[in-house]
């Protein structure tokens, strides 16, 4: 029943946009105020953080002029070829999604290629072989957020003497957030020999999990100098076992984190978190500039990396209270 | 001596001596247990604090698949539970109100109450195989978690809440006391009352059950109805013990190490028979083993090998037929194997 409504409200869309079409016909040479229509296939809506991914997505559209189709995956690959099949019969100017999977992509990459729908990829790569199947990739560089979070570890022990003991909340274990993130922490803080890697467990980027990892490792290991959690989550659940272990998170435990969600910046400014390194799903507005660039034909980077920052104590205070997610 | 070689619940206990003792030989004090701002604080502590919510699922469990069937929902009820208390709570204008808790907490158990009968009723009232009825919920249960929770975490900031899964009473966790009660109950309803032999005979035989006078539909109904209450008790520890609720994550694959415990504990899955202190083992040697993994840094890319040989070994010094073939021709007087797990048939 509910697929032959949506087949229903499906064909409707495609007629209006044929209709919508005939009437732009040139949109493609036209300046700035050419409608573009973009095809936006999202993962799903498993976390905040997708979430706040998704109004960014919706809203810059809305504020670019740019009319956007949005189809939500339910993390399912086959819905989101379905949703791409359909947006290359739609016609639309150019197609974006975040892949499920990594793997599986080529067949339908190769239908858009021929109807000549440039496509850009958000927040997940592909493994094509062939990188010629879509125009760029935009999104976080997780060896740089690794790199970007041993960068200060080491500036804010430079006059220490003694080793710092850090014990590691992976994410997932195999996902490429934990693998990189790992590998970006590792290559920087390798450079010194005080820097010891103590214990390193996954966590599965869950409160709970954090939070029970981190009460054995501070059983088992009485001197903790720095925790470092591959998310803001984990991170938040080893501060309740720190602080259950008559231990000052912030002080007698440093800890540094990765995303930026609200919830960890609150604790980054409550002094809990000593620091963050932003992971922002706000790619909105640079996928609408690349879109445009993609539709007129410009030459565009085949990787550009989200636009972020980080946060120390101070930042959190004054950015706080104008966090969206 | 020969009474303590044959008691079913020796080779459990032996595993979970074993484990605690490997700890031992990697972190120094992990016996001890020190007093930390008037609570009881060690490593002893931590294991039966993170193991509760699996024993109470397990407990749940254990009765179910007593009268021959499995529930695969109870790691969404799980979820559910704990999201709508959260939801509730984060809703109210003082989050510290007990009365207010009180009722969310109240809400949610009702609400695992009726997602228990449901299952209860799609397998005794409508005849579907358990493992396809619960496995209805199990998929579906998870999707109405992430409704309630609108795919976000809930973040709560209760302290009587907290109380629930992580903070203290009589210088024990709470959570403890919970289980403790929880467990109480259990085996006085089915011990000291007619109802643990009307689980098994139902288990045993549920046609035969009902010829003799049970009413077995009602039997089945009740150990669905209290396995989801206890995963909503569990729901509620979990996301207290974090102050949020995690549609997505919490309770995720807990059925699976709630069945695993049972089976450890000794109860056949072919039902018929169980034991409520069997499970209670299981659940202990499964929580320990997680702690173990953690302090002696196995890494988490071998962490599930690891877990599943531990685990391939318990079950095989479980099993009669493999004890009896390994160990035969080395002792003596060999123990009589104690009663083979097969089915008992009740009969007609």
């Amino acid at each position: 029943m509910f697929k032959r409504i949506s087949a229903l409200l499906l064909a409707g869309a495609v007629t209006m946009t044929m209709a919508g079409c005939g009437g732009d016909g040139g949109s493609g040479g036209s300046a700035d105020d050419g409608k573009i229509t973009m095809g936006f296939s999202q993962v799903g809506a498993e976390s905040g953080w997708r979430t706040a991914n998704t109004k960014s997505v919706q809203d810059s559209a809305k504020s670019a002029g740019v009319d956007l189709k949005f189809s939500d995956a339910q993390q399912k690959q086959e819905n989101q070829i379905k949703a791409i099949r359909s947006y290359i019969q739609q016609k639309v100017d150019v197609i974006a999604f975040s892949p499920v999977v990594e793997s599986g992509w080529d067949t339908v990459l190769k239908e858009a290629q021929s109807a000549k729908i440039p496509v850009i990829l958000t927040d997940r790569a592909v493994d094509s072989a062939d990188t010629s199947l879509y125009k760029t990739f935009l999104g976080s560089d997780f060896v740089e957020e690794g790199r970007k979070a041993g960068t200060w570890l080491t500036e804010a022990f430079k006059d220490s003497k003694d080793p710092v003991n850090i014990v590691e909340l992976q994410g997932t274990t195999g996902s490429a957030p934990a693998n990189d993130r790992k590998a970006g922490f590792a290559e920087v803080i390798g450079a010194d020999p005080k820097f010891k890697v103590i214990a390193s467990q996954t966590g599965d980027f869950t409160r709970a999990k954090g939070k029970e990892v981190m009460e054995a490792f501070l059983k088992a290991n009485p001197d903790i100098d720095v925790l470092y959690a591959h998310n803001d989550d984990m991170g938040l659940g080893a501060i309740e076992a720190i602080e259950g272990a008559g231990k000052v998170p912030g002080k007698d435990i440093k800890i540094i984190t990765i995303d930026a969600v609200k919830d960890g910046m609150q604790a980054l400014a409550d002094g809990k978190i000593s620091y963050i390194v932003e992971c922002s799903p706000l790619l909105g507005p640079q996928l609408m500039d690349l879109a445009k660039k993609a539709v007129k034909g410009e030459q565009i980077p085949a990787r550009v990396v989200t636009e972020e920052t980080t946060f120390t104590q101070e930042q959190a205070k004054e950015a706080l209270p104008s966090r969206q997610y | 001596m020969n009474a303590v070689l044959r008691h079913r619940l020796l080779w459990p206990a032996v595993i979970l001596a074993a484990l605690l003792l490997t700890n031992l030989a990697f972190t120094d004090h992990f016996f001890s247990i020190e007093m930390k701002d008037g609570h009881l604080y060690g490593s002893l502590i931590d294991i039966v604090r993170f193991g509760a919510p699996l024993i109470l699922v397990a407990l749940g469990m254990t009765l179910v698949i007593a009268t021959g069937g499995i529930d695969l929902s109870v790691g969404s009820v799980v979820s559910i539970s704990g999201a709508l208390a959260c939801l509730r709570i984060s809703g109210m204008d003082d989050q510290n109100s007990v009365s207010g808790v009180v009722a969310a907490a109240g809400l949610a158990l009702v609400l695992s109450l009726a997602l228990g009968a449901w299952n209860g009723f799609l397998v005794a009232g409508v005849g579907i195989q358990p493992i396809i009825a619960t496995l209805i919920l199990m998929v579906a249960g998870r999707g109405l978690a992430q409704l309630i929770t609108d795919g976000q975490i809930i973040t709560v900031n209760s302290g009587p809440y907290k109380l629930i899964g992580g903070g203290y009473w009589l210088t024990l966790p709470f959570g403890i006391i919970i289980v403790l009660a929880v467990l109480a109950l259990t085996a006085v309803l089915t011990r000291r009352l007619a109802l643990g032999l009307l689980i098994e005979s139902v288990g045993g035989n549920a046609e035969a059950s009902r010829l003799a006078g049970i009413r077995s539909r009602g039997v089945i109904i009740t150990v669905y109805t209290f396995a989801a209450l206890c995963a909503g008790v569990a729901g509620l520890m979990i996301s207290s013990n974090v102050s949020s609720a995690d549609g997505n994550n919490a309770g995720l694959w807990i059925e699976l190490d709630a069945i695993l415990a049972v089976v450890i504990g000794g109860t056949s899955l072919a039902g018929g028979r169980f034991s409520l202190g069997g499970t209670v083992l299981g659940a202990l040697i499964i929580q320990t083993l997680t702690t173990t993994i953690y302090s002696i840094g196995v890494p988490p890319e071998t962490t599930l090998l690891f877990k599943a040989l531990v685990v391939t070994v318990v079950c095989l010094l479980q099993s009669p037929a493999f004890r009896e073939k390994a160990f035969h021709r080395r002792r003596r007087p060999v123990a009589a194997p104690p009663a083979a797990e097969e089915k008992v048939r009740v009969p007609a």
